[in-house]
């Protein structure tokens, strides 16, 4: 028999001392404590070692817990969610859609009172001389009745040009626009659409009638390729969008859709 | 008046040309020879036609038919449907007929009411198979019963915890089946509104389809086969609540399943193919492959008669089904089960996200042909009750109708300005109802080939869509909560 296992071989002949349980439960009781004090009182590598080993140790318990708490929660009803959607549409990954705009009457009334809640409502007052420039006509040129708009303007299809000699204002073709980048805003998706006309200039309401289109004008768009459909299945197709850019600036038209 | 005239004297030349009679013959659909070739006039109407072929079969009742010449329907007359000057007119011609059906259902074209009490999306909707009640299920977590009568809510049935995804009817009429999106299927009883027996639960995921027992197997209507999106199908035997069988051999979510009425479980998956299983001990028969993306939905030839049992459309109304024994009950499903399907073979036509559909045959395991068209991803697909057609619905925004004996393509139907979601047939097949995305139901015909009637007032989009087995009505529900019925 080895000479090194005589404590065993004690415990085996004549058992622990009866006090045994009790003192390793009070020395396991105040070991925290122990530990605590131990932590303070080091410094050095010493206590760099120290704090690592108890660092470990501690985020060791906290995941013990929390494998625990898992284990005892029970398995809680899941509310059911808003926003339904049938088995055939489950997992294909479907955005939101827009929804269609229901209260037609209230939107004409709006339309009426041409005021809308756009998404910029106060925008820089754009002055004539801003936005026209003066041409010297006549032969030596002292005639300044002619005006050029030097901003962005949207031309019907059916506009013809009147005679030089009547035409007061000059849209120049390099400024003429019919596409603007339409953003809707619930689908967060943004569209090419054509423009189907100027509804208001907030500057003055010549520049709506000739056109012009700066930033804050609220323009109206042909969303037919979006597909919304009114409530009567009729498919909408035009809607208004203000400008959210300086067009005549970046060289396009920016929207953003009026829901 | 020149005019007028040069297009007389035109006329009466082709008439110089052409023959005043020809020779032609009968052919039934199967390609058999029906009486003798006769010589008929060249310009016979489609009337004429159907009177003669009604005497020469010597039918009762006068049964309406189509003709086909040279796999062109005649509308009008022969002589307009095919050049006779360029055909062979020494040869017999060949006149195919197809009977339809002698009842007919009128095109749905008002909103007889809209039912609110769902709070939430309304998801899907059925009629029973008699037609005399209907459920739907919606996102708020119930089943609600309407009455047909006074169109009224007469019961909602609380119980699941989640969205309610598929109402299925059992052929008797008597137990619907909800299941929902936690994979839970409770057993209801349409008389009363209450839960029958105890709920069924084993699924992990929520159900794509549910599909009971063939009644003319098995009049008790106990067994029902369930698709999880977890991959499984279970076969659960309803009366003692228990889980007979778990079918697992789809790799990913099942989309559809179908009980055959030769005893085979049909089920389509994300996972691309198609199983065939036998329904009484699960062994799995035979695995389809072919489509190269998700198995969307799947439609049996026999789906209509199936569905409705012993229920016939057209029926004597005096005869009331509560007092025909369940023998005799059984006896006339399965008559009319082998009227659609003599040889136990039945033909399915599954739809998929590859955008192109798939014919099928029980017995083979390659398919009988790949219908290709769509240009989105096919979401429905149904046969005609009559089982000539098959219509589908995709999110191209359009419903197409092919031949369902061969899968020749036959027309698109244009109109709607989003995706279709669904299509339901009326119970003569000479009318089909899509409900879409873009919140309208539009009615089909299928003999002109065009729109019949345009069904607005949803305010948003419709998930589901039932025609009424007897034709009487139309019922739809979407996502504004609503119920709506629709009839003539």
């Amino acid at each position: 028999m080895p000479q090194n296992e005589y404590i065993e071989r004690h415990r085996k002949l004549y058992g622990r001392r009866l006090d045994y349980e009790e003192r390793k439960r009070k020395k396991e009781a105040r070991m925290p404590k122990e530990r605590a004090r131990k932590a303070q009182k080091l410094r050095g590598i010493k206590a760099k070692l120290f704090n690592k080993q108890r660092r470990l140790e501690k985020i060791q318990m906290k995941k013990n817990i929390m494998a625990h708490e898992e284990k005892k929660v029970k398995k809680q009803e899941q509310q059911a969610e808003e926003g339904a959607l049938p088995h055939y549409l489950l997992e294909r990954g479907i955005q939101s859609s827009a929804k269609v705009l229901t209260n037609m009457i209230k939107q004409k009334r709006k339309e009426k009172a041409g005021k809308w809640d756009v998404p910029l409502p106060k925008v820089r007052q754009q002055s004539d001389a801003e936005v026209f420039k003066v041409l010297k006509t006549g032969k030596s040129k002292r005639k300044a009745w002619k005006r050029m708009v030097t901003k962005v303007t949207f031309v019907g299809e059916n506009f013809t040009r009147k005679p030089p000699k009547f035409e007061r204002f000059i849209r120049p073709m390099g400024l003429r626009f019919n596409k603007a980048h339409v953003t809707h805003p619930e689908l967060k998706a943004t569209f090419h659409l054509p423009i189907i006309g100027v509804k208001k200039n907030p500057s003055s309401p010549m520049f709506t009638s000739l056109g012009v289109i700066t930033k804050g004008t609220v323009i109206e768009v042909n969303i037919s390729e979006l597909g919304l459909v009114t409530q009567t299945g009729k498919v909408v197709w035009g809607k208004y969008a203000q400008v959210t850019n300086n067009p005549e600036n970046d060289g396009v038209i920016n929207a953003v859709l009026l829901v | 008046m020149s005019n007028k005239r040069q297009k007389m004297s035109a006329n009466t030349d082709e008439k110089d040309e052409v023959p005043q009679t020809v020779q032609a013959r009968f052919i039934s659909e199967i390609g058999e020879e029906v009486g003798v070739p006769m010589h008929v006039p060249s310009d016979v109407t489609a009337e004429q036609l159907g009177l003669i072929l009604n005497a020469v079969l010597e039918n009762e009742e006068k049964i309406p038919y189509l003709f086909f010449a040279d796999d062109k329907e005649i509308k009008v007359s022969l002589s307009k449907t095919i050049d006779l000057k360029l055909a062979d007119t020494e040869n017999v011609f060949d006149i195919v007929y197809q009977p339809q059906a002698i009842f007919k259902v009128r095109p749905v074209t008002r909103c007889s009411s809209s039912m609110p009490g769902h709070a939430e999306a309304v998801v899907s909707i059925g009629f029973s198979p008699n037609s005399l009640h209907l459920a739907s299920g919606s996102g708020d977590t119930t089943v609600r019963l309407w009455d047909l009568n006074t169109e009224t809510p007469l019961f909602t049935c609380t119980g699941h915890k989640q969205w309610v995804l598929c109402v299925v009817w059992s052929p008797d009429s008597k137990k619907l089946a909800s299941a929902c999106k936690a994979g839970v299927i409770i057993i209801w009883d349409p008389e009363t509104g209450k839960q029958k027996g105890r709920s069924l639960t084993g699924h992990k995921k929520w159900i794509h389809g549910l599909s009971w027992e063939p009644y003319h197997q098995n009049p008790e209507c106990r067994r029902l086969a369930s698709a999880g999106s977890d991959g499984d199908i279970r076969i659960w035997d309803t009366v003692l609540g228990q889980c007979q069988l778990v079918l697992s051999s789809h790799a990913a979510a099942v989309t559809a399943v179908r009980w055959g009425g030769s005893g085979l479980i049909y089920s389509g998956s994300k996972d691309r193919t198609i199983k065939v299983w036998r329904g009484k001990d699960g062994a799995l028969c035979r695995t389809m492959t072919g489509h190269a993306h998700w198995v969307n939905s799947l439609a049996l030839n026999t789906d209509y008669v199936l569905r409705t049992g012993p229920f016939h459309p057209v029926h004597d109304r005096d005869k009331k089904y509560a007092q025909i024994a369940e023998s005799e009950m059984k006896k006339m499903a399965l008559e009319r089960y082998t009227q659609v399907c003599p040889n136990g073979v039945e033909s399915l036509v599954s739809c998929s996200d590859d955008f192109t559909l798939y014919l099928w045959k029980s017995d083979q395991t390659k398919c009988i042909a790949r219908l290709t068209g769509h240009q989105n991803v096919v979401n429905d697909v149904k046969y005609s009750p009559d089982v000539k057609i098959i219509a589908s619905a995709s999110f191209d925004k359009s419903v197409k109708l092919w031949r369902a004996s061969d899968g020749q393509f036959i027309c698109t139907f244009r109109g709607h300005v989003q995706a279709v979601y669904t299509v339901a047939w009326s119970a003569d097949s000479r009318l089909l109802v899509s409900g879409s995305k873009d919140s309208t139901l539009k009615v089909w015909s299928v003999q002109t080939k065009k729109l019949c009637q345009e069904l607005p007032g949803h305010a948003d989009e419709v998930f589901g869509v039932d025609w009424a087995p007897d034709g009487s009505r139309v019922a739809s529900a979407g996502k504004d909560k609503v119920v709506k019925l629709w009839q003539y």
